[in-house]
């Protein structure tokens, strides 16, 4: 499409425009861990890796970030397992139902996050709660995973639709077992599909808050409710800058390679 | 509809074979008996049950009815992995995370033939489609071609009883496809394999196999060589289907031929005359018209002729004295057509 010289400069300043006004406090951020001056002044005081230091011997921050690894872990192995057997029921069966199993499953992703957060608040303590088991680690990974399912169901889903049955029936017709045929073919086709769902999973998992704070218990910190609870303090503020840093880069590099392995699964 | 064979002869017997999806019944009632060695085409235009038939054998389809035996044994109920026949697909099939070599050896592979036998008889199989070298390769690094010969090798590979071909040569381009027909032929000889295949393409039909089923609608209309399938088409839609019908019906029949009926004659055994007197021979028939169109082809033409008793007549003349100029000028022309009549058949309609 050929657009004349000021629309294409008026498009352009858009796209730097909103692009800006994403990424440039995102790198403030960035910038402001390293900068020595404890008000964060505007231009940076001086470089240091202080505050990088004190984050890293922070027990608090140690902890919380280790409380989300593992809820992540958690709520991705879940995911994983639900998701992926979720999207061959609903791509390779027909069965009374379908579409609307199909649609409740994408759902939780777009439902509000307070919603689900009071929801599934309510539900833990009226029934776990007679049985001994109280809000916590547990519940925050049941909770996280009720929308990580979403983002591996997908992507299995689609990578279905693309391989079609005939390499499973030439796989059936060179003599392997339907066990085998998984093993050998359908699982390493899939394979990409599955990283690339299960990083998105983690990273949905790694910044929620929302569900987190209506699911964990009282002793139990993720690393987004410890910058919650402890952005108002103003003597920890550098710290919390850092670990906004930290999860800046953790949250795009699993972005990154499920970008990058969907983009590459399609040359099959 | 089918001869008995002996048992032991016998490679694929299909008896009363249905299958239906939901109210559609592609397939509605097959018996047919292949015998060992022999290389047999299904031949029928889409949706005539062709391809369900040949996927009831290879075990991906469960019949509705009726029984499908492997070397005299009652294969209906087993799962694909459990029958000794292979498929060369349609699409290929071929598994796009394996190189070549790990394709072709797959069969072998997950019956744990130790691996030196593997590579041995995958290099071999390679070698007789004429790929040895691409071991390493994978599928997407191929052309067309080259993958078609990778699923041959990898179905062949494992030697089995009856070779099933899902219109093998269909993704292929014309001239690659009357090579493969060539080989495809030698290559049965050499492995003396039951080849059974399943094509739209009566020509490809006709040239490639021993016999020929010609189903249309779920049902198989005839059995028989190319010649009889030619020559002597049983009913109507095989006259139509293979070939070109001339269909002689009703009062034009009674006209021309002297009895009631449905008949038929190939373009190639009648000839044109322009002389309209004269004489016709005693085992001749013959029947006056006009020539309608006059379509050059190069080697022959295609005239077609609106018979004065009502039916339109295609003759195809070998271009043996004319050129262009000459055939095209006979337009509008009023002919005579005379045959053999051991040339003109019966057909049920």
């Amino acid at each position: 499409m050929n657009l004349s010289r000021p629309a294409r400069l008026a498009l352009r300043l858009a796209l730097v425009l909103g692009l800006g006004v994403i990424y440039v406090p995102l790198g403030v951020v960035l910038l402001n861990s390293f900068n020595s001056d404890r008000t964060f002044a505007w231009p940076p005081a001086g470089f240091t890796t202080r505050w990088w230091g004190a984050a890293w011997n922070s027990a608090g921050v140690r902890d919380a970030l280790w409380t989300s690894v593992q809820a992540g872990l958690g709520a991705t192995a879940i995911a994983l397992v639900l998701g992926t057997m979720a999207a061959f029921a609903v791509q390779r069966y027909r069965f009374f139902g379908r579409d609307t199993v199909s649609l409740l499953i994408v759902l939780p992703i777009a439902l509000p996050g307070i919603v689900t957060g009071i929801a599934l608040n309510n539900a833990f303590r009226t029934i776990l709660e007679p049985f001994g088991v109280g809000l916590g680690l547990f519940t925050v990974i049941v909770g996280h995973a009720t929308f990580c399912v979403v983002t591996v169901h997908n992507n299995v889903l689609a990578r279905l639709r693309r391989m079609g049955a005939g390499a499973e029936e030439a796989s059936a017709d060179l003599g392997a077992d339907t066990f085998t045929t998984f093993r050998l073919v359908t699982f390493p086709m899939m394979r990409s599909a599955l990283l690339a769902g299960g990083l998105l999973a983690f990273a949905l998992s790694f910044d929620e808050i929302i569900v987190t704070t209506f699911t964990a218990g009282a002793g139990v910190r993720t690393l987004p409710i410890w910058i919650f609870e402890n952005l108002f303090r103003p003597n920890q503020a550098p710290v919390v800058n850092v670990v906004a840093a930290a999860l800046i880069v953790l949250s795009v590099v699993p972005i990154y390679l499920a970008q990058r392995l969907s983009g590459t699964a399609s040359t099959h | 509809m089918f001869c008995v064979m002996p048992d032991q002869n016998v490679a694929v017997r299909l008896r009363g074979l249905r299958k239906s999806f939901g109210p559609v019944e592609a397939v509605a009632g097959v018996d047919l008996d292949i015998a060992d060695g022999e290389f047999f085409a299904m031949l029928g235009p889409s949706g005539s049950g062709k391809t369900t038939v040949l996927r009831m054998i290879a075990g991906f389809e469960t019949p509705t009815a009726g029984t499908v035996e492997l070397g005299g044994r009652d294969v209906t109920r087993l799962a694909p992995f459990e029958r000794d026949v292979n498929t060369v697909f349609q699409d290929y099939a071929l598994f796009p995370h394996m190189s070549v070599r790990e394709n072709v050896e797959y069969g072998l592979r997950v019956k744990k033939v130790p691996r030196a036998e593997r590579r041995e008889r995958a290099a071999e199989a390679l070698r007789s489609v004429r790929l040895a070298g691409f071991e390493q390769r994978r599928p997407a690094q191929l052309s067309g071609g080259q993958r078609q010969r990778v699923a041959l090798a990898r179905a062949l590979v494992n030697r089995p009883r009856v070779l099933l071909l899902d219109e093998p040569l269909g993704a292929l381009d014309l001239k690659l496809r009357e090579e493969m027909q060539v080989e495809l032929k030698e290559l049965q000889r050499r492995v003396g394999i039951t080849f059974l295949f399943v094509t739209h393409d009566q020509e490809e039909a006709l040239t490639m196999s021993d016999r020929v089923a010609v189903f249309d609608q779920g049902r198989i209309e005839q059995v028989g060589t190319p010649a009889e399938v030619y020559e002597r088409p049983s009913t109507v839609f095989v006259a139509g289907f293979v070939g070109t019908s001339n269909l002689i019906s009703g009062e034009a029949a009674e006209a021309v031929l002297g009895r009631p009926g449905t008949f038929s004659v190939r373009p190639e055994k009648l000839r044109l005359v322009l002389d309209l007197d004269a004489p016709v021979g005693d085992g001749d028939h013959s029947a006056t018209g006009r020539i309608a169109e006059v379509v050059y082809a190069g080697a022959a033409t295609r005239f077609v002729v609106d018979l004065d008793a009502g039916p339109r007549i295609v003759v195809l003349q070998q271009n043996l004295q004319v050129s262009s100029m000459d055939v095209t000028g006979l337009r509008e022309t009023r002919v005579r057509l005379v045959w053999d009549r051991r040339h003109e058949f019966s057909v049920a309609s």
